[in-house]
């Protein structure tokens, strides 16, 4: 009896004694949300918008402008040559693909483990996946040297009637990336429906009116067809988390099923998609940040949410870092000297720097987020992200350029150094990938509104208004049936 | 708009309602009373409203399932016939027999994917009668906010129980606000 006594404070529910931080702050209304989300594309095109874009749209123009130069001269523009074949091409690529992947995980994975946090940031990122892919995309098709013959990648007959090979990981890879692109396009347009609708609605343009009547597809908002809705989002979600973890594995079987030297490891494809969903939240983070305090979207994207991302990062950073440190461990106990060699090299060779950049930034800088206080300041989240970033694209450089700039025979040794046109085709898809992402938040609602209405305390059908409002006259609204 | 009115047939009744859990309380109400031709519309997808309704889970599912095993046949099609009929191909030294089967995975696996998403979008259209340009709804200014905050429960015109006048005093005595006779528009 007295025991109960004793332990009756602790039967308060864990809700009470620890409540969940509010996914919108300030008691925020659906209405408050409508107006603040949707207003971002009808208000007038701000100024720094038209700066940005002119300044990344060139730089994009001009990564175009190499890749025209590289189609008509030919792949000897590019640093590439015997015996580094590979290199910021198919580095670039990976990259971006990687980029792509933390949009899918927050749309698709968090989605089914219900965590709503991400409804906040889930639109953004999926755009960002999109224009992630078609960045990456372009690089293997340029790369292929005879660009008019990249037809070939189709599965089709080609001339003298030889099919491709099914059972190449260069094949497994089209299909890869190109299912993932097509279920990424498919999955952002179904969510976004129910906000061209709320767009549609709002539109004071005639313009406007018609397209966003167009894309909104009819959409009422009726349960019969929230109902469709609901589990089609639910089986896409379903369908797309064995698809984004297969993605970048499929991208890793490119090298694990050589056998070179840092590439023949068994370790690549979970290793690829750890490093893939720590690279899309670094880039989500850089994107999400600055949109967040030039629309003010401080109740939407709160502290909360970037407290998150910042230990998703801090989680899968320590997991490629742990995955550096066994591959390193692996190749001393393996024996094997030339794979010893490689990775050694990696570290101390020549281009010791291109592994230093990759451990420090990807396994040391975010150490930083142990500490909360840092989860907590825009400029350490910044300086993080953006290390992570940078360090992201050494890995790719440091297991692709590094690993094969040393052949098995020292007679075959060689150097790698990028031309301009390398670098600046890089720097141009950079410029791509912002330009869309800024066209993506002019025209189009860029959080979506329904979701986040559905984490609000009045989207549930048995919740009751708090007791001063009941007293002050709205008792009408649950009375009837509470 | 007498004139007007008198020429089209009536659409719907639409009521509105204050908040999620008094539209689901309405919608358990027009459930029982066996109106088969109604929907509710909210901003945004309310959690139980499907039983609230008396509608069952969603069947998309099981379409979707379809889609999905179209795709995987479709692979499997896709990569055997031309490797062990049309172009047979050794290549790392790999027959194709039953046990280089893994190495045909991937391809299966990507497919069945992808046909199952493009089943999912177009099912889920085809479902919900989309995509269509115009509705008598659009025509009821009010209904524009159901995009932003408010809840509406439209009962139409094609339901047996309904009648203009009965079903509108059976929405008012549950509660609903500004009920409103819509017409078709042709």
């Amino acid at each position: 009896m007295a025991e109960t006594q004793v332990s009756a404070p602790n039967m308060v529910p864990f809700e009470e004694r620890m409540p969940r931080p509010p996914l919108v702050e300030n008691n925020r209304s659906m209405a408050w949300i409508t107006d603040v989300i949707a207003g971002i594309p009808e208000a007038k095109t701000p100024l720094w918008w038209y700066i940005t874009i002119a300044i990344t749209g060139s730089i994009g123009a001009f990564g175009v402008f190499c890749i025209f130069y590289l189609l008509f001269t030919g792949v000897g523009v590019w640093g590439n040559n015997i015996p580094v074949g590979w290199a910021f091409g198919i580095t670039n690529f990976v990259f971006w693909i990687g980029i792509g992947h933390a949009g899918t995980l927050i749309s698709a994975i968090l989605h089914l483990c219900r965590q709503k946090w991400r409804t906040a940031i889930n639109r953004s990122s999926e755009a960002m996946t999109l224009f992630a892919v078609m960045c990456a995309a372009i690089f293997p098709g340029i790369h292929v040297g005879r660009v008019w013959m990249a037809w070939f990648l189709a599965p089709v007959p080609v001339p003298n009637w030889i099919w491709p090979n099914f059972r190449s990981p260069l094949m497994w890879d089209v299909f890869a990336v190109s299912t993932y692109f097509t279920v990424s396009v498919l999955f952002w347009f179904l969510g976004l429906v129910p906000d061209l609708g709320t767009m549609r609605d709002r539109a004071k343009s005639k313009v406007g009116k018609v397209a966003y009547t167009i894309l909104a597809l009819g959409w009422r908002g009726g349960n019969r067809q929230w109902r469709h809705w609901e589990m089609a989002y639910l089986v896409l979600a379903g369908i797309s988390t064995p698809l984004v973890l297969s993605v970048h594995s499929t991208v890793s079987f490119d090298f694990a099923t050589s056998i070179l030297p840092a590439w023949h490891t068994t370790i690549f494809p979970p290793y690829f998609v750890a490093g893939a969903i720590f690279g899309g939240f670094a880039m989500v983070l850089t994107l999400l940040i600055p949109a967040r305090s030039i629309y003010k979207l401080h109740d939407v994207i709160t502290w909360n949410h970037i407290d998150v991302m910042c230990k998703i990062i801090l989680l899968t950073g320590s997991m490629v870092g742990y995955a550096y440190v066994m591959e390193f461990f692996v190749a001393y106990y393996g024996a094997n000297p030339y794979e010893r060699f490689a990775f050694l090299n990696r570290y101390f060779g020549p281009m010791w720097w291109g592994g230093w950049c990759m451990f420090t930034c990807n396994v040391v800088v975010p150490q930083l987020f142990w500490v909360r206080a840092f989860r907590r300041n825009l400029i350490t989240v910044y300086f993080v992200a953006m290390c992570v970033n940078a360090g992201m694209w050494f890995e790719r450089f440091s297991i692709f350029v590094i690993a094969l700039h040393r052949d098995f025979l020292p007679s075959s040794w060689g150097m790698y150094y990028p031309t301009w046109v390398d670098i600046w085709t890089f720097v141009g898809t950079i410029g791509i990938f912002v330009t869309l992402f800024l066209l993506f938040i002019r025209f189009l609602p860029m959080i979506a509104m329904s979701e986040v209405r559905t984490v609000l305390p009045e989207a549930d059908p048995h919740y009751h208004p708090p007791q001063p409002i009941s007293a002050t006259g709205s008792e009408g609204i649950t009375g009837a049936h509470a | 708009m007498t004139a007007a009115a008198a020429k089209h047939q009536p659409f719907a009744v639409i009521a509105e309602f204050g908040s999620a859990a008094e539209l689901y309380h309405a919608a358990e109400h027009v459930r029982d009373k066996g109106y088969r031709f109604w929907d509710v519309h909210s901003p945004f997808p309310i959690h139980g409203m499907n039983n609230a309704m008396g509608l069952g889970k969603s069947y998309l599912g099981y379409i979707i399932f379809w889609g999905g095993f179209t795709g995987f046949t479709t692979a499997v099609l896709l990569e055997y016939i031309p490797s062990s009929f049309l172009y047979p191909l050794i290549v790392h030294g790999k027959p194709v027999d039953f046990y280089t089967v893994p190495a045909f995975f991937p391809i299966m696996f990507e497919l069945t994917i992808l046909f199952s998403a493009f089943t999912a979008f177009f099912g889920v259209f085809i479902l919900n009668r989309q995509p269509r340009y115009h509705h008598p709804l659009f025509t009821y200014a009010p209904f524009r906010r159901v995009t932003r905050d408010a809840f509406f429960l439209v009962i139409e015109a094609v339901d047996p129980r309904f009648s203009e006048t009965g079903t509108q005093e059976f929405l008012t005595g549950i509660g609903g606000k500004d009920v409103t006779l819509i017409y078709e528009n042709d």
